[in-house]
């Protein structure tokens, strides 16, 4: 036999969008950028608290600026958390099938996805409240924020797997397992890039976060400056934002000619430009004396927020491009399945327990047996319940208590399971049942 | 099909959704009350050179950490994870109903986001609320408010879960008025607010006995106010209970195609009785120590208690389940992820011929157990395993006799009827070479003792009479 990978084609669910299709596309994109952010404060911080703890080990101010960073995560992870819930839901009902054949085909370490980001939350709050109490065993300390950092740092790679995997149906045959699936073209690419932005936006967070007017920098940091703290957020986002440019060269050649077009391409590419002029503003930034530092970080956000829209729509263009073919495809299976289903519930197949007319009298009731009673009663044998046979030395002149035990049957044997009531059959269908099963022979 | 061959694919989500509940019933809707009361007790009973006692709104302040904690990962992270493990295990219902309620998820997603911003504040603002006395009766307003706002997030969540479960309404009108007008509705309600409060009176005692092994006066004061509160809270309880325990059944004679209470329902509704009792009653005795004799109540002894009123609100959970069957969407699809209205269609062309993930699209001679395995996958293993927890040669032999050998016969004259007799079982939805071939996989496992593997680690196969190419010729 040849083996031959097709691409199936599924049905889908037969139910309208709760909203029209632009609408939901809004709110994925939108929705997915607001806790995106969040998500990138939350393994930023992480890794950079990671860093900076390390680094604290020789110069005390460092371990003061992870801890004010630490602070930080326990609150992002619980805002990145809630607001996932949004965008998981509008990709649910926009990509249903796509979207949940990849998890399938994932399973084992799209489940393992709760209890791993539990452990790591956990992880931070055990961190993030034993600063003090383990102030004397630094490096159990640090290796706590360690563990914690590298389940954080596998996440991603999960979901980024997740969606790539739901853009291409034709690789669904040959998928087996999470691991094969993150060999998937583009994948890497994406999380390096994705990890870039982490640092990046995490960079300009602790710029405006040390720029609070009533935050005591002199009581927290020993040599530490307003000054000094800014110009380390900096130089993280500019670390950040090189690495999202050059993984971001990859990630367009990398990715699969099937969903790319002009629309894309022009997209990609202008949301480049915006992240190039990000990268520049960042550069003065770093290198300008106290006075001027703040000159920029307006200009900063806005065109970081400009960038996450563009970006974050080409993505959506791409997904689009890419699945529209066989979602069109998809509708008209639907449809057709749709149509036979009809017919078939208009045209059913009829019920083929036939009456044997050559019992006579019995012929319906002896049918009613093999329908209802049969799979755990036979006429000489116990099989489930006991044998017909006792029925008929029970109820021999009673028909009406034979009817009324079947309709509700009571328990009256130890030793057999609770026989389930009748009530389904009519008083008329109970007379024939009853007729046959008492006109058994020992 | 994602598919969890020992555990049980409905195990996964059961536990998730357990877990989530009594999480955020017990250490959230119930909690925030409880703690807010105690700082307040805290304010009142201090002496008039403090804002607060300080030593007391400190321990109350560690009770509310660990729950403040534990909600925001353990209890956060299992309510995402019912999406996931609903998307693995059971994605064509999770799929409808989210088409139809994505406004109400919505909804309540909005306001669910502002509680756990509002809990954030709450939690992170306490300390430096301590430093005047406005502050301070500011924080506990807030606290209140909070209590009211995730009782509201609760309130709603249980309409939406109510809808769900409206037997019929689902074909008639998707409006999530329905929810609130059920007729389960307000005894759930009625059970689940004083339960939650119960439950956190029960955890903040233990708590309270934890954090105050060295500080007996501490202790005391703790145990007392818990024991108060348990004392109000228990007997509304009991009460709720009862009401919800007697709309159950009728609850599932609408939602049953026949007026029979099954054989299994009635095993669960038996030891829900005497679990309502027995979790009540341990919980009062613990409390009424606790109003005679604080000193006395020591770790050890709140432990049981509280691993009654967590058991106590988890069974309720399962029965709830439970009234669904055959039904996971009331009078439209069945637990096998099968529309009833397809029904026909399947019976006539068989299940295989349309499933888009199956090895072969029809049964041969020579291929009747391969597909007699896929026609288990689609049909059976939502709810069967092979050979784990309620696999399908346990619940056959528990019939006809354990250790025996199976009769395919019978097995193949058992499962289109079974639906007669066991009413929480949805009809059989394969054409006649199905049933058969299905018999005689499961005669197979019998001597094979084959576990069935999911795609997730398998991958899957695509039926080719399904795919994009056969479409296109």
């Amino acid at each position: 036999m040849i083996f031959k990978i097709s691409t199936p084609l599924p049905k889908d669910i037969p139910l309208e969008l709760p909203l029209p299709e632009w609408l939901l596309v809004t709110l994925l994109v939108v929705s997915f950028l607001a806790h995106i952010v969040f998500i990138n404060l939350m393994l930023g911080g992480s890794i950079l608290t990671l860093w900076a703890q390390i680094k604290g080990l020789k110069n005390k101010d460092y371990d003061s600026y992870a801890h004010e960073i630490a602070k930080t995560i326990t609150v992002n992870k619980s805002m990145a958390v809630v607001l996932g819930v949004a965008p998981l839901l509008s990709i649910n009902t926009l990509y249903t099938v796509y979207f949940y054949s990849a998890n399938a085909l994932t399973g084992f370490a799209w489940i393992m996805i709760i209890p791993l980001v539990t452990i790591a939350f956990l992880l931070t709050y055990l961190h993030k409240y034993t600063w003090h109490s383990l102030e004397s065993a630094k490096r159990i300390h640090i290796s706590i924020m360690a563990v914690a950092v590298g389940i954080f740092l596998i996440i991603p790679l999960i979901f980024l797997t997740n969606v790539n995997l739901m853009m291409f149906p034709e690789k669904w045959g040959t998928v087996k397992g999470f691991m094969d699936a993150l060999t998937l073209p583009n994948v890497f690419p994406r999380y390096f890039e994705f990890l870039g932005a982490c640092l990046t936006i995490t960079g300009i967070f602790t710029v405006g976060y040390s720029n609070r007017k009533n935050y005591k920098i002199e009581k927290i940091y020993k040599t530490f400056t307003r000054y000094t703290l800014k110009k380390l957020g900096y130089k993280v986002a500019f670390v950040g934002v090189g690495l999202q440019l050059f993984f971001g060269i990859i990630v367009l050649f990398t990715l699969p000619a099937k969903g790319l077009g002009f629309d894309v391409l022009g997209s990609m590419l202008s949301a480049g430009v915006v992240l190039f002029f990000v990268a520049f503003y960042i550069w003065k930034s770093m290198i300008s004396e106290e006075s001027k530092i703040d000159a920029h970080y307006k200009k900063i956000i806005i065109f970081i927020l400009t960038f996450l829209l563009i970006y974050g729509g080409s993505r959506q263009m791409y997904r689009h491009n890419a699945l529209h073919p066989h979602q069109k495809l998809m509708a008209y299976k639907t449809k057709e399945f749709q149509k036979l289903s009809e017919d078939a519930r208009l045209h059913p197949v009829l019920e083929t327990v036939a009456i044997d007319t050559t019992l006579g009298e019995y012929a319906i009731g002896s049918s009613l047996f093999k329908k209802n009673c049969s799979s755990c009663h036979k006429e000489k044998e116990k099989l489930v319940g006991p044998p017909m046979t006792e029925m008929v030395t029970i109820y021999k002149n009673n028909p009406e208590g034979l009817k009324k035990w079947i309709n509700a049957p009571g328990k009256k044997r130890p030793d057999y399971p609770q026989m389930p009531g009748f009530a389904s059959l009519s008083d008329e269908d109970l007379s024939e049942l009853a007729k046959y099963i008492l006109s058994i022979q020992k | 099909m994602f598919h969890l061959d020992w555990l049980n694919n409905r195990f996964l989500i059961a536990v998730i959704a357990i877990l989530h509940v009594l999480i955020n019933h017990g250490l959230a809707v119930g909690f925030i009350p409880y703690i807010t009361w105690l700082e307040y007790k805290g304010l009142k009973k201090s002496t008039s050179d403090q804002i607060t006692d300080l030593k007391w709104d400190h321990f109350v302040y560690k009770k509310m950490k660990v729950a403040f904690i534990i909600t925001t990962t353990i209890g956060a992270m299992t309510g995402v994870g019912i999406w996931f493990s609903a998307s693995l295990v059971s994605p064509s219902s999770i799929a409808s109903l989210i088409r139809v309620f994505y406004w109400a998820w919505f909804i309540e997603w909005l306001v669910f986001v502002t509680e756990v911003v509002l809990i954030l504040i709450y939690f992170l603002t306490w300390k430096s609320s301590n430093n005047s006395l406005s502050a301070k009766m500011r924080h506990i307003r807030f606290g209140w408010f909070l209590a009211i706002f995730s009782w509201i997030t609760m309130a709603i969540i249980v309409a939406i879960l109510g809808f769900m479960m409206d037997p019929g309404n689902w074909n008639n009108h998707h409006s999530l008025l329905n929810g609130f007008t059920n007729p389960i509705y307000l005894p759930q309600l009625m059970f689940r607010t004083p339960t939650a409060m119960l439950v956190a009176g029960v955890f903040g005692m233990l708590l309270g006995t934890i954090f105050g092994v060295k500080d007996k006066e501490l202790r005391k004061r703790s145990v007392k106010y818990s024991a108060i509160w348990i004392f109000i809270w228990a007997p509304i309880s009991l009460i709720g209970a009862v009401i919800y325990w007697n709309v159950l059944p009728e609850a599932m004679v609408e939602n049953m195609s026949t007026a029979v209470g099954t054989m299994q329902f009635q095993e669960y509704y038996d030891v829900l009785r005497w679990v309502i009792l027995i979790a009540i009653s341990f919980v009062l005795v613990i409390a009424g120590i606790g109003i005679m004799r604080p000193g006395k109540v020591k770790m050890w002894m709140v432990i049981i208690p509280c691993f009654f009123v967590f058991g106590f609100l988890g069974i309720f959970e399962r029965v709830r389940e439970f009234i669904r069957k055959p039904y996971v969407i009331g009078g439209y699809m069945y637990s096998n992820l099968l529309r009833e209205e397809d029904y026909p269609l399947y019976k006539k062309e068989g299940i295989l011929k349309h499933a888009t993930y199956a090895s072969t699209h029809e049964v041969t001679d020579a291929n009747k157990i391969q597909a007699g395995r896929d026609v288990f996958m689609l049909t059976c293993s939502r709810c069967h395993t092979t050979k784990g927890i309620n696999s399908i040669t346990y619940v056959f032999e528990r019939m006809y006799g354990e250790g025996k050998p199976l009769d395919i016969a019978s097995v193949a004259g058992y499962i289109p009827n079974m639906h007669v007799g066991r009413t929480y079982m949805p009809p059989f939805p394969g054409n006649e070479k199905e049933l058969d071939a299905l018999a005689h996989f499961i005669k197979s496992l019998q001597t094979t003792g084959e576990s069935l593997e999911g795609v997730q680690t398998k991958g899957l196969q695509v039926n080719s009479i399904n795919s994009v190419e056969e479409f296109n010729k």
